[in-house]
């Protein structure tokens, strides 16, 4: 079972809103001693997630969590837009799809990176995407 | 006839200004003799103005006064005042002009009218205030940002024939455009045919960040240079490789040193150490 021990939400509307959301997700990891390795992989995971949120969601918000599972502390951070939704989300987990003209690595990238990945979406309404990444992980 | 009241102010205008900075000194939030000046001015132009208004709240003679209380905002925003305190200082005012209002006057309802004119017009002049404070504020920002874009990116030439430029911070879009446009003006002006991008002083390297690197990588080739890309701290590496980023066909070593060795050995010099 995994509880959540602090919790904070921030609103995502503007590329300007990355580097803060970065950094306070970083303090996080910092906080439960974190090793600079998988800090610097949860940054790049939330960095990809943010950005996928603000350029096909249209902006949401984010929750960042310090959770434990028992054995190991971690950090969760969960991206919620309500924006069109992933048609084919087999499709979007697949190295190199993009609709965005872009390198289309964010997705299964960001599912390599983390220890727990976990996608929601529905068309029309908007993608939920949460992740874990645990202290040993 | 009611207007009468906020134009009766002017007759108690000494009163009023020790009354004013009686409840400043209260708040704790004045600075003597140039605060004094300013004061003794805006009261004066204030209390001239509701004069010849007529209970008007937006007259020309009130517009006057806006332009003063502009000037007197950020002056007290640069002399270290908090928006806070800029804000008392006109609650200061309106209080202390209400008690000189219900001591000239007994008659409830005018009391009542004239304070509500009161209100309007000094409610009008706090918003302002807190607009050009802000607006003061915004002005730095956008300064620094300017500024900030600038000195972070210097083009440095280490060798004849070879440039280095260390990013430092989160390359955004906008940053990655200034980067490569000083990138490749120097190389032209300095007829480089080497140049050195270090990342030391990038947090992260996400699919975004890549593909600006990439790009700026392929802009480089096309003007017949090569691109070295240094810095690369272990814990990117690895994680840039579980992304599936793929930059092999870009020269990339760990540190400055190396990548200015590897900029050597493609001029054909060497560095020997003296006997
Ligand atoms: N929050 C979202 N809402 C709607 N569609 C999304 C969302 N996130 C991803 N997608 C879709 O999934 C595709 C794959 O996303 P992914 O992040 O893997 O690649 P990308 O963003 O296109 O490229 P990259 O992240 O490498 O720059 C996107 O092109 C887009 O069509
Ligand atoms: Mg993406």
């Amino acid at each position: 079972m995994t509880t959540a021990t602090s919790k904070e939400e921030l609103l995502i509307v503007k590329e300007q809103d990355v580097v803060p959301l970065r950094n306070r997700v970083k303090e996080y990891g910092v906080k439960i001693g974190m090793s600079i390795l998988n800090q610097t992989k949860l940054i790049t995971a939330t960095s990809e997630l943010v950005r996928n949120l603000l350029k096909y969601g249209g902006g949401g918000k984010v929750i960042i969590e310090s959770v434990s599972n028992g054995r190991d502390q971690g950090v969760r951070v969960t991206f919620i837009d309500n924006g069109p939704g992933i048609k084919d989300i087999s499709l979007a987990m697949k190295d190199g799809y993009s609709t965005g003209k872009s390198l289309g690595l964010g997705l299964p990238g960001t599912k390599r990176l983390v220890n727990e990945f976990d996608i929601q979406t529905e068309l029309g309404n908007g993608t939920t995407v949460t992740i874990i990444k645990w202290k040993n992980g | 006839m009611q207007n009468n009241l906020l134009a009766s102010l002017k007759e108690h205008q000494n009163k009023l200004l020790t009354t004013w900075s009686q409840l400043l000194q209260a708040n704790g939030s004045t600075d003597g003799a140039t605060e004094e000046e300013e004061s003794k001015e805006f009261a004066a132009l204030l209390l001239d103005a509701l004069h010849y208004s007529n209970g008007n709240t937006d007259s020309d003679e009130l517009e006057k006064v806006h332009d003063l209380l502009i000037g007197i905002s950020s002056s007290r925003g640069r002399r270290g005042f908090s928006p806070r305190e800029n804000a008392q200082y006109l609650i200061a005012f309106k209080e202390a002009a209400s008690k000189i209002l219900s001591e000239v006057e007994s008659d409830p309802s005018k009391l009542y009218t004239a304070n509500l004119q009161l209100s309007t017009i000094l409610d009008n002049m706090a918003i302002l205030t807190f607009e050009s404070y802000m607006k003061g504020r915004e002005d730095v920002i956008s300064r620094q940002i300017d500024e900030i874009s600038e000195i972070s990116t210097p083009v440095i030439r280490v060798w004849d024939g070879v440039v280095a430029l260390p990013i430092i911070g989160t390359l955004d879009s906008s940053r990655t455009q200034v980067v490569m446009e000083n990138l490749l003006q120097q190389i032209v002006d300095t007829g480089s045919s080497i140049a050195i991008l270090d990342i030391s002083g990038v947090p992260a390297v996400d699919s975004l960040v890549a593909q600006h690197l990439i790009k700026t990588v392929s802009a480089t080739r096309l003007m017949g240079a090569e691109c070295i890309i240094s810095g690369i701290r272990p814990e990117i590496a690895q994680t840039v490789v579980h992304l599936g980023i793929d930059l092999t066909g870009i020269i990339t070593k760990a540190s400055l040193a190396s990548a200015l060795q590897t900029a050597f050995d493609m001029l054909q010099l060497t560095v020997v150490k003296r006997k």
